[in-house]
């Protein structure tokens, strides 16, 4: 058996008055993706921090590749890790070739590599870099940032990647497109991803398995198609969200949801 | 108008040497305070709960005056004392704060998401700093060194008090003198190198703040300032020279001429260079400035001496006090040089018109009618042993409400305005004959003698036995009458003092 690529056990972490996670258990293998999903609140953003180690537990172990995170020098475990926010976080001072380029020019890249990097980047995310490199974050749209912000969270190649909402801000037309992007490249490269949605429809979009976060608690975590029959009340109405949206959805993910459509 | 360009033309060097001063102080501390203010500023914003302890102090420092400050910092060895060093010191400490605000404004200001995102992607707090924070921060800084400067500029001007030079000399001077061509001359400048300052630094603001960052631009006008700075202060290091005889002053008429005088005199005789620390804002400032080295000698009065350095009772006889005085001076490392000639005690003055229709002749005199007059007195007479308590008492004076207090120099115009009725002024002071007053006679001999005479480090007498020739031959050759005729000259005729200086010694 391959061993976890992030593991949390036992874990518990409170904010003052209130626990955010509560003896909270999670597993995910190397390669998948898992998709989270939560009302805001949830502690979806906390759990992310507690991977890359902005936050620690108050109790329980968080392990990445088998390795408490505690024990990790938190700018190598970073470093290992890409990140991609909600509202992107792009660098207003930099052009979007120098906020992709930041990661390798801190890992100590010379600036021809970094650059050449940031150009395949770019066009992997479906940005020409020709275009779009020294343009300015203020330039673009909402979705060119966001694809910017991926390609920066994975300029130095990271085996793990961590997404906060990441296309919660976008239309839902650009939202489904970067759906559709995120599966390609994710086919390529095979990375370990957990993403974070408020949004049962995107998490069954993106995730190879599905979590449903609640109370501090994993209530229910699987393979989509499994997960559509769960008889857990709090997971039945978050699935009925679902349907009514996939009705509106682009054809892009509609193959992906077609098994859940069939099936509600 | 064209007066002042005339005395601009005519004291083209000194004028140029004291803008160049005037920037280089400014120039120095602003510098100095982004060095302290912006690491200061971090910290502060790193530490929310330190934060407003340490904008408060700044806060507070703000609000001393400047003139306060320096009276401060007097006492204080190393980054105390007289001359362009305090003058920094003080002007670092007022640019603190806007510098530290604006770089905890900016600091703070920096959206959540961007700093989060430096950190995940496994920035160190330096990297974080250098790389995101303080660039994001930046136009704020500026914006605070923006301020710094301009206040700079103004309190620069304040700093000649204690000798530091720099524009506010003129101002000094012209204040003095009564001499708004001369103020004026100071003061436009200043004014014109405040707005100059404003400009630039706002130009350099913008550039930073403008998204599409055309760093280079913004590098170039940071240069051009870096360049004018250097420009400008050459000709104030030029006029600095390491050996020079540093001859001070107070800060009214009489002691300019008398500064100047000395200096020519050591210039003449020994062809040594003289540095003028003329202006220097009153007798301790003089005091602890030629205790600490910063002067070399000044020219002082021994009832002043007396009383005012030496803390002594006040005496009467004119030889003893010269006596007592000297024994003082030769115990703490100075010298006492004989006496210039000529007296210059306190005159109760009134105006003429006053005098003839009262029948006013001597202090006395002025008891029966005190009831229903107004006195106005310099801030050192209200204080001094020998000044006003003293002389109410001797006299039996009790005017119509306390004295008003005004700076020295104003005290003849508030008198000829008829604001005041009388006043304790100079018995040398050329602006008595200028203004029509007249000198009420001290006929129970209240006031001690205030027999001028140059008082220098002795260390430097020994370094130089030339110069306690050249003060010595000065000894006696300056009367009452020559006194008051040179203020008279420089306060009423606006004549320049160097040259009003240079005719005496050529008689």
């Amino acid at each position: 058996m391959p061993s976890a690529a992030i593991e949390f056990v036992d874990v518990t972490f409170s904010r003052p008055g209130l626990r955010v996670l509560d003896h909270f258990n999670l597993l995910v293998e190397p390669g998948n993706v898992l998709a989270l999903v939560g009302r805001s609140g949830a502690g979806k953003s906390t759990l992310l921090k507690l991977v890359n180690r902005l936050l620690v537990p108050d109790a329980g172990t968080v392990r990445v590749d088998g390795r408490d995170t505690r024990e990790w020098d938190p700018i190598v475990l970073r470093r290992r890790i890409g990140y991609v926010l909600q509202d992107v976080g792009l660098f207003p001072h930099m052009d979007v070739a120098a906020n992709v380029m930041i990661v390798p020019r801190l890992a100590g890249w010379d600036s021809e590599r970094a650059r050449g990097r940031a150009g395949e980047l770019l066009d992997l995310v479906g940005l020409r870099a020709g275009e779009f490199a020294a343009r300015w974050p203020d330039e673009l749209s909402g979705g060119q940032r966001q694809r910017v912000g991926v390609a920066r969270a994975l300029a130095v190649d990271p085996p793990i990647l961590l997404m906060d909402e990441p296309f919660g801000a976008l239309d839902p037309v650009t939202r489904v497109e970067l759906h559709a992007e995120f599966r390609r490249i994710q086919d390529r490269l095979r990375k370990t991803v957990i993403i974070v949605t408020h949004d049962m429809g995107e998490a069954f979009a993106l995730g190879d398995l599905v979590g449903v976060l609640d109370e501090g608690r994993l209530i229910a975590c699987d393979r989509p198609e499994v997960l559509v029959q769960s008889k857990d009340p709090r997971v039945k109405r978050l699935l009925d969200s679902v349907t009514t949206l996939t009705r509106a959805r682009g054809s892009t993910t509609r193959a992906r949801e077609s098994t859940l459509e069939r099936e509600v | 108008m064209s007066r002042v360009f005339h005395f601009w033309l005519s004291h083209r060097a000194e004028t140029t040497a004291l803008l160049g001063q005037h920037v280089l102080l400014v120039a120095i501390s602003t510098l100095a305070a982004v060095v302290v203010g912006v690491p200061l500023g971090i910290f502060a914003a790193r530490r929310p709960r330190l934060a407003s302890p340490i904008v408060g102090v700044a806060n507070i420092v703000q609000t001393i005056p400047s003139l306060a400050m320096f009276g401060f910092l007097l006492p204080v060895p190393l980054i105390g004392g007289v001359g362009a060093r305090a003058a920094i010191v003080v002007l670092i400490l007022y640019g603190l704060l806007p510098i530290v605000r604006t770089t905890i404004a900016g600091l703070n200001g920096i959206d959540a998401s961007v700093r989060e995102a430096g950190l995940a992607m496994g920035m160190t707090p330096r990297e974080l700093l250098t790389l995101v924070e303080l660039p994001l921060a930046l136009p704020s800084i500026v914006a605070g060194v923006r301020v710094a400067a301009v206040v700079g500029v103004g309190a620069a001007t304040i700093a000649a008090a204690i000798g530091a030079g720099g524009l506010g000399e003129y101002i000094y001077r012209g204040l003095s003198m009564v001499d708004t061509t001369v103020i004026l001359a100071g003061a436009i400048p200043a004014a014109l190198l405040a707005l100059a300052v404003d400009g630039l630094l706002l130009v350099a603001e913008r550039q930073l703040t403008t998204r599409r960052r055309r760093s280079g631009r913004a590098v170039a006008v940071v240069g051009a300032v870096v360049a004018i700075v250097a420009l400008i202060s050459s000709a104030a290091l030029a006029r600095r020279a390491s050996d020079a005889i540093v001859v001070g002053s107070k800060n009214f008429t009489e002691q300019l001429v008398l500064g100047e005088l000395v200096a020519q005199a050591i210039e003449r005789d020994t062809g040594l260079p003289v540095d003028r620390r003329l202006n220097l804002g009153g007798t301790l400032i003089c005091d602890r400035a030629l205790l600490t080295g910063d002067v070399d000698v000044y020219v002082e009065y021994t009832g002043t001496a007396l009383t005012a350095v030496f803390h002594q009772p006040v005496a009467r006889d004119a030889s003893t006090v010269f006596a007592s005085v000297r024994d003082d001076y030769a115990r703490t490392g100075r010298t006492l040089l004989p006496p210039l000639g000529f007296n210059n005690t306190f005159a109760i003055l009134v105006r003429a018109d006053d005098a003839r229709s009262l029948g006013l002749k001597t202090i006395a005199d002025l008891a029966p009618v005190a009831a229903q007059w107004r006195a106005g007195f310099g801030y050192e007479f209200l204080e001094r042993p020998d000044g006003f308590p003293g002389l109410a008492a001797t006299y039996g004076l009790r005017f119509s409400g306390p004295p008003r207090v005004m700076d020295l120099t104003l005290t003849y115009r508030a008198l000829a305005a008829g604001q005041v009725d009388v006043i304790a002024g100079d018995a040398t002071a050329g602006l008595i004959k200028g203004l029509n007053l007249v000198q009420l006679e001290d006929n129970r001999h209240y006031f001690p003698p205030y027999d001028a005479a140059p008082v220098a480090r002795a260390a430097t007498l020994l370094r130089h036995p030339e110069v306690r020739s050249a003060l010595e031959k000065l000894g006696g050759r300056v009367s009452a009458a020559d006194m008051r005729a040179m203020n008279y000259a420089a306060d009423v005729e606006h004549k320049d003092i160097r040259q009003i200086v240079g005719d005496f010694l050529s008689r």
